[in-house]
């Protein structure tokens, strides 16, 4: 019975910390739906935002002041990406705008160092990364309340989200562009203020992707190596669905814990580095557009 | 006229430029720098692992740069490279450097091939994700097996002196001739593959792929073939850095920064060009050495070290993002533009 509890423990607790990958691999979706560009500066979206909190909270900010400014000049980065990066940019292929949004992440990552240093910074949400007692009393499970918490403010994110796609003009017009920009700019959408719309909202999502690994792990360099393993949480779940992120992350979080706990041991442990990766792979031989990404058909 | 006679095939398909450019380079690199440069700071600093990172840049471009395969791994193929290096000479008797140096290389080919398996199904981002997997594989296994480290205990491994039909080569001077000769050859074979029929099958497959099948090209052997010799190449290259450069052994060394300063030396230095794979080399290596002048010399140390390596970050991500935009083809192009205007000028003359 003990055997069967720390089981479930292990996948509850691989769930929630999935679901931290989730909340990165959603600022990915968002850009990709909308542009197709895949931007592999999220990661470093994600440390530069919570750089930038957890630097105006220590300028004497209050909490929700700081948040709101952080906010802005996510804002603000997405504004002068269109502008500098994406715009300039226009109908050029896939492969070239990957590799400027790399340029971009290490434009975010040496502005944020410069401008903040490079030392381990202590993020305190006021919310302990300890077991809760009652779910310990009552189920008899150990889950961390940091983790219970990243998952519910994923899921509020993630449902606002899906209700402004699918409720507002903003979300139609967003969804009109990702299917096709040419038509949609022809019909008068506006395309410049969608990417703004969406860099901007890729930037809150990283502030608190960043804010809940920030939590766990300290404010640091490392967080853009974490986003790296949002990569195969969105191979698994397809780049342009905002359900497959969750799965995706959801799968990438258990699997690893699984792994890590029980065969793990065999191998001298850490493979925690690399199994998400290998994962993906034998995903893609099996279904390269991921589980909810659309089939991908290309003629000569 | 001299345009004409300039053009004309003198040997197995090059010109009488393209051979006194061959000949000047390799003047140069044999005679004059050994001639002219004394201080070893030159060798062990800028001239060596410049050469060695060069030769893993080729490697990067001929599988993103010919064959269009967004690979992101090199450093692992490089750890690969030095770690079989070393237990080769450690475990083989007697071994002649050269035949362990290509041996590793092979053994870098096999991880090339088994890693480059998912290109037959994937490309652009997908690819690159699963080439981390062998970035972070390799470098774990290296790691976490303590056979390949020869159960040395404290992570740092020093590697063994190069000794070649009996002669120690220690001096910087001296091991700047081994991977002289080994970067010559292998940079010769690269460039003649990239203007044979081998080349030319990657750059159908990475033009258009589908296209490139439905004339014949045989994809799965192309593309692994790309990963292969790439992986050969960085595995080379891994080890001459580790026994050259660094002279010691860590897997740590070779993590997915040095994969990515890789492929910065390819984009900034020029897809699909060889040329471009050493000045792209030599900028991403010169230019930190550049900064770091700027900022004691001109500062005097006014500006932290840490601050000074963010700028050059940034420098870095905006000039990617500029070369994307106003010269995808990189460092290589602009230096031929140069060239060709300079010519037309004294043409007109």
């Amino acid at each position: 019975m003990t055997e069967v509890l720390f089981f479930i423990e292990v996948v509850v607790a691989g769930l929630l910390a999935g679901t931290m990958y989730s909340l990165v691999a959603l600022g990915f979706v968002l850009i990709y739906k909308a542009s197709s560009t895949f931007n592999f500066a999220q990661g470093a979206m994600v440390f530069f935002a919570v750089l930038a909190f957890v630097g105006f909270m220590e300028l004497g900010l209050p909490f929700s002041l700081a948040f709101v400014v952080t906010v802005l000049l996510m804002v603000l980065v997405g504004f002068c990406t269109e502008r500098m990066v994406l715009n300039p940019l226009m109908n050029q292929s896939e492969d070239t705008l990957l590799m400027a949004t790399i340029g971009l992440g290490f434009v975010l990552e040496g502005l944020a160092q410069a401008a903040w240093g490079v030392e381990v910074r202590r993020l305190d949400l006021g919310i302990g990364d300890f077991p809760i007692e009652w779910i310990i009393d009552v189920f008899g499970l150990f889950v961390s309340a940091l983790d219970l918490t990243a998952g519910i403010v994923a899921a509020v994110l993630i449902i606002g989200l899906a209700l402004i796609f699918k409720y507002t003009r903003m979300g139609l017009g967003l969804r009109a562009v990702a299917d096709d920009p040419g038509a949609a700019s022809s019909i008068g959408i506006p395309l410049k203020n969608i990417m703004l719309l969406v860099w901007s909202a890729a930037g809150v999502v990283a502030l608190v992707a960043g804010m809940m690994w920030g939590a766990r792990a300290g404010v640091q360099f490392a967080l853009v190596d974490l986003a790296l393993k949002a990569l195969p949480v969105l191979i698994i779940g397809g780049f342009s669905s905002i359900p497959g992120a969750i799965i995706g992350g959801l799968i990438i979080g258990a699997t690893e814990k699984v792994l890590e706990v029980y065969v793990g041991p065999f191998f001298g442990g850490a493979i925690e580095g690399w199994a998400p990766y290998v994962l993906a792979i034998f995903f893609l031989l099996y279904r390269p557009e991921g589980l909810f990404g659309e089939k991908i058909i290309r003629r000569v | 006229m001299e345009q004409k006679v300039n053009n004309k095939n003198v040997f197995m398909g090059y010109t009488r430029s393209d051979l006194t450019n061959f000949l000047i380079v390799m003047i140069l690199s044999f005679v004059a720098i050994p001639l002219l440069v004394k201080t070893d700071y030159w060798y062990s600093s800028i001239l060596i692992p410049w050469l060695c990172l060069a030769l893993a840049a080729i490697g990067q471009q001929i599988v993103m740069g010919y064959a269009g395969q967004l690979a992101l791994g090199a450093a692992g193929f490089m750890a690969a490279g030095a770690f079989a290096c070393f237990n080769l000479i450690l475990r083989v008797p007697d071994i002649p450097f050269f035949v362990a140096l290509g041996l590793s290389g092979l053994v870098a080919a096999a991880f090339g091939i088994l890693f480059g398996l998912p290109s037959l199904r994937v490309r652009g981002i997908y690819l690159m994700v699963a080439t981390l997997a062998s970035q972070f594989f390799i470098v774990w296994m290296i790691d976490k097996f303590g056979w390949f480290k020869n159960y040395d205990t404290s992570g740092i491994i020093t590697a063994q002196d190069i000794v070649i039909l009996g002669k120690p080569f220690t001096s910087p001077l001296e091991m700047y001739f081994v991977i002289l000769v080994v970067v010559t050859v292998l940079t010769v074979l690269a460039v003649n593959m990239a203007r044979g029929s081998t080349g030319r099958n990657w750059m159908a497959v990475r033009d258009m792929d589908i296209a490139a099948e439905s004339m014949g090209i045989s994809l799965l052997k192309t593309k692994l073939q790309a990963f292969a010799i790439c992986a050969f190449y960085c595995g080379v290259a891994g080890a001459l850095f580790a026994f050259t450069y660094l002279k010691s052994l860590e897997p740590v060394a070779f993590d997915i920064k040095l994969s990515f300063k890789i492929l910065f030396m390819v984009i900034l230095g020029g897809l699909g060009t060889i040329s471009g794979a050493f000045i792209g080399a030599a900028f991403i290596l010169l230019f930190p050495v550049l900064l770091n002048s700027i900022g004691n010399n001109v500062f005097h140390g006014a500006i932290d070290a840490t601050i000074i390596s963010s700028i050059e970050q940034v420098v870095f991500g905006v000039l990617i993002i500029v070369f994307m935009i106003y010269e995808p083809l990189g460092m290589a192009k602009l230096w031929g533009n140069i060239k060709q205007r300079f010519l037309r000028k004294r043409s007109l003359q």
